[in-house]
């Protein structure tokens, strides 16, 4: 089980701040690929990977980051701090 | 060094004075505080969210990194999240050196990092509607002076 996680406007477009799957993902690439064939509201989210960031276990990765013992994968478009 | 991300406001002129008493032996305090500007379409409230544990993570590591970068004696940063109004504070930076260079440049070092690296996303609610706040291609580029 993995939690996946998504802020602003990825939330939004999802309809939930996170949620928990089952997933034989090997990589970012491939989750993204699994939700994104689940719903429209997934497609529509993950629609243009350039328009988002991925942290792994809360540091910022690569879509080809590995997920072999990932406990949480976080979407979300980049940040506006400061 | 104190890392505080909370939801309720602050005084930064309060902040800054206890911080610089706190710093007796240093020669240089330099500090920035961010505010919520009013737009043109009538700003409501500005909303931040924030990824509650990588987000104090992320301001920790940016911090520890000025450390190692500039000689400072101490340095602060305060972030808010949650619903804000216009004109109040959204966050503030503080740092003593003894020399006003390492203190200048760790601050805008932190600026930059805390804009385009710590997970905080900004949604300006107006009377026109909501959108959230596009990052911009100029804070991205900041990062490759440091």
């Amino acid at each position: 089980m993995i939690e996946i996680l998504y802020f602003a406007w990825v939330r939004e477009r999802i309809g939930l701040p996170r949620e928990r799957i089952e997933t034989g993902a090997a990589t970012v690439a491939e989750l993204v690929d699994e939700l994104r064939a689940r719903e429209d509201r997934y497609a529509a989210a993950f629609a243009d990977l350039r328009a988002l960031r991925v942290a792994v276990d809360q540091e910022l990765a690569g879509f080809d980051a590995p997920l072999a013992g990932v406990r949480e994968v976080a979407f979300f478009p980049p940040m506006t701090g400061g | 060094m104190a890392v505080r991300l909370e939801a309720a406001a602050f005084d930064p002129g309060a902040e800054l004075n206890a911080f610089a008493a706190g710093v007796p032996g240093a020669g240089a305090v330099v500090s920035f505080t961010g505010i919520v500007r009013d737009v043109a379409a009538g700003l409501i409230a500005m909303e931040i969210e924030h990824y509650p544990g990588m987000t104090e993570r992320a301001i920790a590591a940016i911090a520890e990194e000025a450390r190692g970068r500039w000689s400072l004696s101490d340095l602060m940063v305060i972030h808010r999240f949650g619903q804000l109004g216009p004109g109040e504070a959204i966050m503030m930076v503080a740092t003593a050196a003894p020399h006003r260079a390492d203190a200048f440049a760790a601050s805008e070092f932190l600026m930059d990092y805390l804009k385009s690296r710590a997970p905080f996303w900004k949604k300006e609610v107006t009377r026109g509607g909501a959108g959230w706040v596009a990052a911009r291609d100029e804070d991205e580029a900041a990062l490759t002076r440091w």
